[in-house]
């Protein structure tokens, strides 16, 4: 299976950014084996410039870089089957979604 | 309407001013938008919004080196950068000297874009903030704020993200605008009440259509805590100069109130006004074709001293016919415009709309710096506007020549050949210092002209009814016609006189019956 690159854009360390972190950091050790992803995370308060960049206005926002085509996801990811449908992934059943 | 002895000290009430360099918006803001501030404004689709941001970082740039973040959230900046080279601002130079920066929150039409709960927009306003610090700005736009609207899921959120961004602006202490879209010119200020965020500072541009022609006005809804001209101002967007606003007011009740005379051109007719024109007067010269107000004006120009201008705007003849009429009254317009003295701009009326004639005059007028103006005939203009953009235009163009002490000469064809007023008259007559009627007059059998001096502000003057004749030296004025009555109000018809009366002291034989 084709590594899944993900880069997730939030602000600073609100309750927003805590969300989106930890329920991606949970999705993705459901769903993917340790080497199948890159994640990267970027605080838009401090890289303002890679923010620009992509064009983020929003926080935060999940880009799936690959496999291709590039999808973004916005919100804190807080619906997971929004989040699955974006990323193109199933998920399992959470104890605690 | 604050006269103009207030206006002056209301500069220094309430908050202090950033003049923006938009012409005439600075006039009837009394000094441009409030310092550190945001301003709405609010208008619908090509009502000009996108053009007055573009504008307004552009001048901050050019002439007070005030540098800019522009926001756009619907066109790119491509397309931006495109439409600013059409207004004659070269964006990208700006962007190479540091000194202009986009942010691009423009959405690519994404449908794919899921939205899976909560959000902010924390990375917009992180994104503004750097920009503000790269160029460190002190003017700001954000163009089309409407647009996120449109395409985030929850309106509340974004209101209340925008509230925290205009709050961040103000603790940046820039100066800013914020565009939005209406779906009408009255009613609703804004899609999603946008400005209930701005609620102190709200500007509305309008596209109207009136009559089948198009007005473009700029109305001052509310400028905090700031005196401010009232009411809609028309505005015309030159290419090449960008947003233009044409400020209407009486600010022109400052007279200096001179007390000096210009010549008309004609001794007789000097005498008949007192000694003159005044020499900051409006002139309307009336009458109906054929009556002479061409000549009238060529006399006017013609005696322009030899160390000043005369500019004369001409909407119903040529150049060489103009040349030619007046070399017929023994008056040479090529030699004064070889001189420097004169300058002729003839055009037809449907070259453009009234606001971009009104403009064109006023870039004259800057460039040429003439002492007489005269714009024959104002009445071909009107067929290039609306009643009300007609009324505007005469006022606008009177007020600035007032302003700059030039006396102005405008003239107004009546429409039937006996007189009666023409709407060109309705306009301008309360603004006119001087009023001069040429009429037909009809009598026994033959067709004779008149020439009266209706008005002379501040001066006594010769208030008969003189015959004149047109020769190969100009106007000619002859004796008062007598026994005539009617003459002005277009009815001329002889009065019956007794033969006692009619032969003491008689001049010629003017108007006798039979």
């Amino acid at each position: 299976m084709q590594a899944f690159r993900l880069r997730l854009f939030v602000c600073g360390d609100g309750p927003r950014s805590e969300s989106a972190r930890s329920t991606l950091r949970r999705l993705v050790e459901d769903v993917f084996d340790e080497d199948a992803y890159e994640l990267e995370i970027v605080d838009v308060l401090e890289h303002p410039d890679i923010a620009e960049e992509h064009r983020v206005l929003v926080t935060p926002t999940l880009d799936r870089l690959a496999p291709g085509p590039v999808r973004r996801i916005v919100g804190d990811l807080s619906d997971l089957d929004a989040v699955a449908q974006g990323l193109g992934v199933q998920h399992r059943d959470g104890a605690d979604r | 309407m604050i006269p103009t002895q207030y206006h002056e000290a209301n500069r220094h009430v309430g908050v202090p001013k950033l003049p923006t360099g938009i012409e005439g918006f600075d006039q009837v803001t009394y000094g441009g938008l409030p310092v550190g501030r945001v301003t709405l404004i609010t208008g619908t689709p090509g009502s000009a919004k996108t053009t007055f941001s573009l504008h307004f970082l552009a001048a901050g740039i050019r002439e007070f080196e005030q540098t800019g973040v522009y926001v756009t959230f619907e066109e790119r900046p491509a397309d931006l950068r495109a439409n600013a080279t059409g207004l004659g601002f070269d964006i990208p130079v700006f962007e190479d000297a540091g000194e202009w920066c986009f942010v691009d929150a423009s959405y690519d039409a994404d449908p794919d874009v899921v939205n899976t709960g909560d959000f902010d927009l924390g990375a917009l306003i992180s994104r503004i903030d750097h920009a503000i610090d790269q160029v460190d700005a002190t003017r700001v736009v954000l163009d089309g704020v409407t647009a996120l609207f449109s395409h985030l899921p929850d309106a509340r959120r974004v209101r209340g993200e925008l509230h925290r961004l205009m709050n961040r602006l103000r603790e940046r202490e820039v100066t800013a605008i914020v565009t939005a879209e209406r779906s009408a010119d009255e009613g609703e200020l804004s899609h999603y009440g946008i400005e209930e965020l701005l609620a102190d500072n709200v500007v509305i541009v309008r596209n109207r259509h009136d009559d089948e022609k198009r007005r473009r006005t700029i109305e001052l809804l509310k400028l905090r805590g700031a005196p401010h001209q009232k009411g809609e101002f028309p505005f015309s967007v030159m290419p090449g100069q960008g947003i233009v606003v044409i400020p209407l007011s009486a600010i022109q009740l400052v007279q200096s109130s001179t007390e000096v005379r210009i010549s008309s051109g004609v001794a007789e007719l000097d005498e008949m006004c007192g000694g003159g024109y005044y020499r900051d007067a409006v002139i309307l010269v009336s009458g109906a074709t054929g009556t002479g107000k061409t000549l009238t004006t060529t006399h006017f120009v013609s005696a322009v001293p030899d160390d000043e201008r005369a500019l004369l705007f001409a909407f119903e003849e040529s150049r060489p016919q103009l040349i030619r009429n007046a070399r017929g009254w023994g008056m040479d317009f090529e030699r004064m415009e070889d001189d420097g003295r004169l300058r002729i701009v003839a055009n037809y009326p449907e070259v453009a709309g009234l606001e971009e004639h009104l403009v064109l005059i006023k870039n004259e007028i800057d460039a040429y710096r003439p002492t007489r103006l005269a714009i024959d005939s104002l009445s071909a203009l009107e067929r290039s506007g609306s009643v009300r953009g007609f009324r505007e235009f005469v006022l606008g163009l009177t007020s600035f020549v007032k302003q700059h002490q030039i006396a102005g000469l405008f003239t107004s064809t009546t429409r039937n050949l006996l007189g009666n007023p023409s709407v060109t008259d309705a306009h301008i007559s309360t603004i006119t210092d001087h009023i001069i009627l040429l009429r037909y007059v009809e009598t026994a059998g033959r067709m004779r002209r008149g020439l009266t001096v209706l008005k002379m502000r501040g001066s006594p003057h010769d208030k008969r009814i003189r015959e004149y004749t047109v020769t190969e030296s100009g106007l000619q004025l002859g004796p008062p016609f007598q026994n005539v009555a009617g003459v002005v109000g277009g009815t001329p018809r002889q009065q019956i006189v007794p033969p006692e009366v009619e032969h003491a002291g008689a001049p010629t034989g003017d108007g006798q019956p039979g």
